[in-house]
């Protein structure tokens, strides 16, 4: 039986045993993440719960909600997809496609322990930062194609502030880049090993705060989400959508905000790595402190959505353009000139 | 090369921060307004007509759904207009009992303002926070009226019935534990002023709560700091009152300058604004919250060493106790003369004004001597608020709009009447 199984395996073409293993391996990261997009949701409500004194979801599942994920996946799939009179249909339905697209292929260079990583490229930072900037084309193609003002709005807004964003965003990333000397997110965290001293956010504190708070915007979230602001252009670009394809929005919002906060792990806090390296901290398992830290950082999305009023939209761009460009600039120069001319160089490798 | 024009766009009645039923057109230059149209209208229920068509006392239902937040202070204004007329004054007891739940009223208005406005700025527990102190207060309206909203409770020459010496009690329900319901329960085992009284207690409190959040965050002063700005001249012109004037700094309060009620026995202050803008407007209305609380505290002392009656005797005007209505024919006629056709009023007209949460609420009224009155006018101050609307958010963003909207406090209820 086995013998026969692999002889077929043999017979298939070497092209396809790569696209075939591709794709198991796709599955097995996607799977897991489109488990923990839903998950993600039901935390949120639970934990903005909490900070607002209420209960959360508490019907679905059992006591504790844990249905309402999927019940609400179901919900939405069963919806009806309305398509305004004059949207230009093509545009209205790829939009969603296109903010999902990057959410989902950033996870390819995403080291989740030392060896388990779909694609170990060279330039992963590189990469990473390409199609992060991409998932603005979704949104932006949303407001254009709804043929509504509030959307149009919504996407106009966003348009804006993801330039502002991805530059700071790009100069925070050069920082981790200097300090490492590398491109490679695996090495990015490999030099940071011997414990959370080690980790890249006290030399690079300036940045690691830059950087967080671009991800926070980036992904449109609270106090920076002016491309929805619910109260004031209802729901910006996707006013329009319903059923699925507003559920796409919804999964790349939130696949985003996974990745946002797993590359600050991975170029801020360690990665994998346990923040003591001696003994019982390192007989649990690389994987767990990942996924702690990135839920921890997480976390920290959803206390700003309790907690924050929403930024107005030119404050958002003069926070962008007069505060964090001017800061990730000086910070590089410090750490350049620190690195080649003083003897604190140390410091910042 | 063609000329660009400004576009316009329609903002509510279906927004989510149009308030109720706001409807605004605005001309837009990208984002910035150039000019807002607000139209209303749409939750017009003809109260001052149906007020005309019934007797005096019929009418008082009515005024609990103008300002749906703030019921029995709009209560009070429609009973004084006819206890004026009526040339008749309330027991001392039920003047400081409506003092009282006029501030309790002032707490619960200002507590839906503050949280919906922080929500039209996008801080959304606030809003939970503000609704956890409002359900103590509706329960204190549940103890006294039976009514969670829509009192009725001040009635010409008195208030309905005093003050309950119970509270009532959670019970056990599906998926409401005992432990729940004893938690619940346990601040309500003495009187209603023991309740109200372990309210004011904490009340301070949860209103630092609320200032943690926004007085010093940066983001809430960047989004009200000069956003909306009225000064004082412009103020005055536009018939501004209330919280919206004393913001611009105009030292105006109904409640000190023509006291009614017992307002001049109590000590209080009124805060007053500096700059006129959706910040110092916050400001006023945070302090009026601990000022509120502290006339509160008075009318609690005062309200356990003075018992009393809380209605006039005097049935040609109040009701006769149900008891004697079984012995007493004379009780009994009383009785259904006063609920059928109701009292005549001498002739002559009157405007009685109160100092209600948002502003100056006023009720002008002709007699000609009839059980019904000639005709009633409501003077709603969110009307001259919403009429400012314009003039206020001119040259300020589409967000900014939104928060000016928050910051004057606008309540349909009232304005469409």
């Amino acid at each position: 039986m086995g013998e026969t199984l692999v002889s077929l395996w043999n017979l298939v073409p070497g092209w396809m045993q790569i696209g075939i293993y591709s794709l198991i391996k796709i599955t097995i990261i996607v799977a897991p993440l489109m488990l923990a997009v839903a998950y993600l949701t039901w935390l949120e409500r639970k934990v903005i719960g909490a900070i607002q004194i209420r209960i959360g979801p508490n019907r679905v599942g059992g006591g504790w909600g844990l249905g309402q994920p999927i019940a609400d996946a179901l919900k939405l799939l069963f919806k009806e997809i309305i398509i305004p009179s004059n949207a230009n249909r093509f545009l209205f339905i790829i939009a969603p496609v296109l903010s999902i697209t990057p959410a989902l292929a950033a996870w390819a260079v995403v080291p989740f322990t030392d060896s388990l990583v779909l694609a170990n490229i060279d330039a992963s930072l590189l990469y990473i930062l390409a199609l992060t900037s991409m998932g603005v084309y979704g949104v932006i193609i949303a407001g254009w194609a709804s043929n509504s003002k509030y959307a149009f709005i919504g996407a106009m807004r966003s348009a804006a502030q993801i330039v502002a964003y991805e530059i700071a965003m790009g100069f925070a990333l050069v920082g981790v880049l200097m300090v490492a000397g590398s491109l490679n997110l695996r090495e990015i965290v490999l030099h940071q090993q011997g414990g959370f001293w080690q980790w890249y956010f006290l030399p690079l504190l300036p940045l690691f705060v830059v950087y967080f708070v671009s991800g926070v915007a980036e992904t449109n979230r609270a106090p920076f989400d002016v491309a929805e602001g619910e109260s004031e252009i209802v729901a910006g670009f996707h006013v329009e959508y319903s059923g699925m394809t507003f559920a796409i929005f919804f999964l790349a919002e939130y696949a985003n905000m996974i990745l946002i906060a797993a590359l600050t792990v991975l170029m801020f806090l360690g990665g994998w790595l346990s923040p003591f390296p001696f003994a019982p901290f390192t007989w649990i398992p690389p994987l767990f402190w990942f996924l702690g830290k990135t839920v921890f950082v997480l976390l920290f999305f959803l206390w700003f959505r309790a907690t924050f009023p929403r930024y107005r939209y030119d404050q958002i761009m003069r926070l962008g353009w007069k505060v964090f460009i001017p800061v990730t600039l000086v910070w590089i120069t410090v750490i350049g000139v620190a690195r080649f001319f003083t003897p604190f160089g140390s410091f910042f490798t | 090369m063609t000329e660009i024009r400004n576009y316009t766009m329609n903002f509510g009645p279906q927004h989510p921060a149009a308030h109720g039923v706001l409807r605004v057109v605005m001309e837009l230059d990208g984002e910035v307004i150039q000019r807002v149209d607000p139209h209303i209208g749409l939750l017009h229920r003809g109260t001052e007509k149906l007020a005309e068509t019934k007797p005096f006392n019929q009418s008082i239902g009515y005024m609990d759904r103008l300002d749906y937040v703030s019921m029995m202070c709009s209560e009070h204004g429609y009973v004084r207009a006819i206890e004026k007329l009526l040339g008749v004054t309330a027991p001392i007891r039920a003047q400081y009992i409506r003092v009282m739940f006029d501030e309790i009223t002032r707490i619960l208005s200002h507590l839906l303002w503050l949280g919906a406005h922080a929500l039209d700025v996008g801080a959304m527990t606030v809003f939970l926070y503000c609704f956890r102190e409002r359900e103590d207060l509706i329960d204190c309206y549940e103890a006294v009226s039976g009514a969670r909203m829509h009192a009725t409770y001040y009635r010409p020459g008195g208030v309905y019935r005093d003050l309950p010496d119970s509270m009532p009690q959670y019970e056990t329900a599906k998926g409401h534990k005992e432990k729940n319901a004893a938690r619940l329960n346990e601040q309500r085992q003495g009187s209603l002023l023991d309740f109200i009284a372990a309210f004011t207690e904490r009340f301070d409190a949860c209103v630092d709560d609320y200032e943690t959040l926004l007085t010093d965050n940066r983001i809430w002063k960047q989004r009200t700091v000069d956003i909306g700005v009225v000064n004082k001249e412009r103020a005055l012109q536009l018939g501004f009152s209330g919280p919206m004037l004393r913001g611009s700094g105009v030292e105006w309060d109904l409640r000190k300058k023509q006291p009614y009620a017992v307002y001049d026995k109590i000590d209080f202050d009124i805060p007053v604004g500096v700059n006129g803008d959706s910040y110092d407007r916050y400001l006023v209305r945070i302090e009026e919250f601990r000022q509120s609380n502290r006339i509160i505290r008075q009318c609690i002392d005062w309200l356990r060493n003075n018992p009393g009656p809380v209605m006039l005797d005097n049935n040609k005007l109040t009701a006769p106790r149900r008891e004697t209505m079984k012995r007493d024919m004379e009780s009994l006629i009383h009785h259904f003369k006063l609920f059928t056709e109701g009292y005549c009023v001498p002739e002559g007209e009157v405007y009685a004004a109160i100092e209600a949460p948002k502003g100056e609420f006023g009720i002008y009224m002709i007699s000609d001597g009839a059980n019904k009155p000639y005709r009633v006018k409501i003077r709603a101050p969110g009307f001259a608020h919403l009429g400012a609307l314009d003039e206020m958010s001119k040259g300020h963003m589409i967000a900014d709009m939104v928060a000016i909207i928050g910051t004057q406090d606008i309540v349909f209820g009232e304005i469409d009447r």
